[in-house]
């Protein structure tokens, strides 16, 4: 059975069509990229996988772990599994990071009828998940996304997805802004997060992510429309030949 | 439709049913004439059994209050109050005397206040010790702890109390920081206050408790003029708490508070304020007009007075926790958080007067905004001649939560020395829907993300408070702005 399962999904931002008509079918555990020039609808395609509010699903369905998923608000989609990595993960002043990520966790946990969690237990866990990710306990306490740096930030999200242990992650453009060092340190936490259960969507302009991230699936969205899918080689054939392939095919 | 813009609608349905502490309690009660004359004033001092001298500085207040008008210049609107339509004394009825010790009190009351999450057991601790002095409409109903407090030569206890048992003391303190003349609300409160609390920090202790007045308006059309005063000897500390809350009711009710802090050489007073009166419902009915007064003057050498307040309650707040540094090198702190939702107005701030050489003040103010609600902060920094070398920093910061909210800053800086620094800082800033979204992908329900994000917000003047009410006070603030986010 597939996890995720989109159906010509189109939707509207601002009454402006920016999907128009996306199939894509996931399985657990896969990986799949997205890769598209700017404008193509990629950052459009997780918002409103994570419902964010001002994208207007007109047609079509997305069905999440046997469930209708527009139906669920942003937070219940969370709750269920879903996660976005953010392009610009957002600064929140005095709220500690490790606060933060408490609240998401207990969220979840009161979510699925559980109990909270213990404080001391939940301190070791989430201390052990940032060593791996080179973050210090001074990262933690530091007010979320605050006067971090772009490859901070990008840590702190990856940090947050091995706290919240998501069923399908969805990584936007979370390379850009990084330097090669900061690439890979992120790529291992990513790829230290593999596992069958977990499935993976990565939206990305280039290649080189996907040295370091090996997908299942490579898809290639332009003008609203998946217009090409293929294995991780399509991804080689897209940093030869660039997106120019796919500009005439304007709807 | 985005977040914020949702806010509009969702304000809507906020209802005052979500005010927890709404409820009312039967109870029988004796209450003095509708209105205020002469005679109602004689009628509040006989009922405390008052010294002459008492009744003589009550009815030289009620005289000179008749010679004033209501002040117009703080950013609130009401319409005008009949001060004849109200009770200006509401008591329990009790046989007797009143209650000698705790198991006197009317199990009602104790309910009352179980109800409101307030011990009145002295066995039931919660995290640290806390004494309370529980105030109920216009009598002191409990104090615990007090025997304990009064071994270590503490004093505290109802303010009525204080008046028969320690004259000398309330002589010479009583109206020495505020005077009966001072303003329109602070001199109809020195003509007819009727309870509150006294506190005396003998010299050289360190109070270990926390000690708290509890303050709850029950009676129907009834004002609550309380009156506390709190003194701290020669390098004494204590620290302070006050909690309040009231009924919910269609009309407004009047609670207009005075409060007098003295430190002498040396000593210190922290007073927390958390204020969740009922503030009316969604479209402004009801609630409590919160006109209070409190100053506390440093008057010893590096003496050190610190107010932290969160404001959530009221239908109107309009309140300035003032310091006057008359000692050298004394401190004066007043950290604030002000919410204000639906109709709610608050216009509050602080007054630093720096007379001593040295003096310090730091101002924290956190204006929170939301539905249609009105946010002001107002403040006063004074340096006199005299206060060579004096400090100040002043850092105000508003949210506002959608777009029918106000926030307003009115700072006003006197320096009349050179030697002076006086630093101010101000920001607006809105929640993000980016913000929201963040929090809400994260799993956090919008209200709850909202409540993260103020308590953030919040963070530098939550951190003041007593850890005991620190909790329960961040709780509030979630409950404060349910319903002004989708």
């Amino acid at each position: 059975m597939s996890l995720l399962k989109i159906e010509n999904l189109h939707a509207t931002i601002d009454d402006k069509e920016i999907l128009k008509g996306i199939n894509l079918e996931m399985g657990p555990g896969e990986i799949h990229a997205i890769m598209g020039p700017n404008g193509s609808g990629k950052s459009t395609l997780s918002y409103v996988l994570a419902g964010r509010d001002g994208y207007e699903v007109t047609e079509g369905s997305v069905t999440f772990k046997g469930k209708d998923l527009l139906e669920l608000e942003a937070d219940e989609r969370a709750n269920e599994g879903i996660f976005l990595a953010f392009q610009y993960p957002v600064e929140i002043p005095g709220v500690a990071g490790m606060t933060f990520l408490r609240e998401s966790y207990n969220a979840k946990l009161r979510h699925h009828g559980e109990p909270e969690a213990d404080a001391m237990q939940f301190l070791k866990m989430v201390r052990a998940k940032a060593k791996t990710l080179n973050m210090n306990d001074d990262m933690l306490k530091r007010p979320v996304n605050v006067g971090f740096s772009g490859g901070e930030k990008k840590r702190n999200e990856i940090l947050q997805m091995a706290v919240l242990e998501p069923s399908l992650a969805i990584l936007d453009e979370t390379d850009s802004g990084l330097d090669i060092d900061a690439l890979k340190l992120v790529s291992e936490g990513v790829n230290a997060l593999r596992n069958e259960g977990r499935s993976m969507l990565i939206i990305t302009h280039y290649q080189r992510l996907l040295n370091h991230i090996q997908p299942d699936f490579v898809h290639v969205l332009a003008h609203g429309k998946i217009q090409r899918s293929g294995g991780k080689e399509l991804a080689l054939e897209l940093e030869a030949n660039g997106y120019a392939d796919f500009a005439e095919e304007a709807a | 439709m985005s977040a914020t813009a949702e806010t509009v609608d969702q304000v809507k349905d906020l209802t005052a049913d979500k005010y927890k502490y709404g409820f009312s309690t039967e109870i029988e009660m004796e209450f003095a004439p509708k209105g205020l004359n002469e005679d109602i004033v004689r009628f509040i001092s006989a009922k405390k059994e008052e010294p002459e001298w008492m009744l003589e500085w009550r009815l030289k207040a009620f005289r000179h209050w008749q010679t004033m008008e209501a002040p117009n210049w703080a950013k609130v609107g009401y319409p005008e109050i009949d001060y004849q339509d109200i009770y200006y004394y509401a008591a329990p009825k009790q046989a007797g005397d009143g209650p000698k010790s705790l198991d006197e009190v009317d199990p009602e009351l104790l309910k009352t206040y179980e109800k409101l999450g307030i011990p009145l057991k002295e066995q039931e601790l919660l995290a640290g010790v806390v004494a309370v002095d529980a105030v109920f409409d216009s009598v002191s109903v409990a104090t615990t702890y007090k025997a304990k407090l009064t071994e270590m030569g503490v004093i505290f206890c109802s303010i009525s109390e204080a008046v028969r048992e320690y004259p000398e003391l309330v002589k010479k303190y009583l109206g020495s920081v505020v005077p009966y003349s001072d303003n329109y609300f602070a001199t109809l409160n020195c003509a007819v206050f009727t309870d509150g609390s006294f506190v005396y920090v003998p010299k050289g202790l360190r109070c270990p408790m926390e000690l708290s007045t509890y303050f709850r308006i029950n009676a129907e059309n009834t004002g609550q003029f309380e009156r506390t005063l709190i003194i701290a000897d020669e390098g004494a500390y204590v620290s302070y708490l006050e909690g309040c809350t009231a009924p919910q009711r269609d009309e407004n009710q009047l609670h207009a508070a005075v409060v007098e802090l003295v430190t002498l050489d040396n000593a210190e007073i922290k007073y927390s304020t958390v204020q969740n009166w009922y503030p009316g419902d969604e479209n402004g009915k009801g609630g409590i007009y919160n006109f209070v007064t409190k100053r506390g003057a440093c008057r010893g050498a590096n003496s050190k007075i610190s107010w932290t307040q969160v404001e959530t309650g009221s239908a109107i707040t309009w309140k300035y926790p003032s310091c006057i540094l008359q000692g050298d090198n004394s401190v004066g702190e007043f950290y604030s958080v002000a919410i204000t939702n639906n109709a709610q107005q608050a216009d509050t701030g602080t007054k630093m007067i720096h007379l001593g050489k040295n003096t310090r003040s730091t101002i924290i103010s956190k204006g929170i905004s939301a539905g249609k609600a009105d946010n002001t902060y107002r403040g006063l920094v004074k340096v006199m001649p005299k206060a060579e070398g004096a400090r100040n920093f002043t850092q105000c910061d508003s949210l506002l939560i959608g777009d029918r909210c106000g926030a307003h800053t009115v700072p006003y800086i006197e320096s009349r020395n050179p030697s002076a620094r006086v630093e101010h800082e101000a920001t607006t800033s809105k929640i993000s829907d980016d913000q929201l979204f963040y929090c809400m992908q994260r799993g956090l329900s919008a209200e709850d993300a909202v409540g993260v994000i103020v308590n953030g917000f919040c963070k530098e003047v939550m951190k003041n408070l007593p850890m005991e009410f620190a909790v329960e006070a961040q709780k509030l603030i979630g409950i404060s702005l349910e319903g002004s986010v989708g």
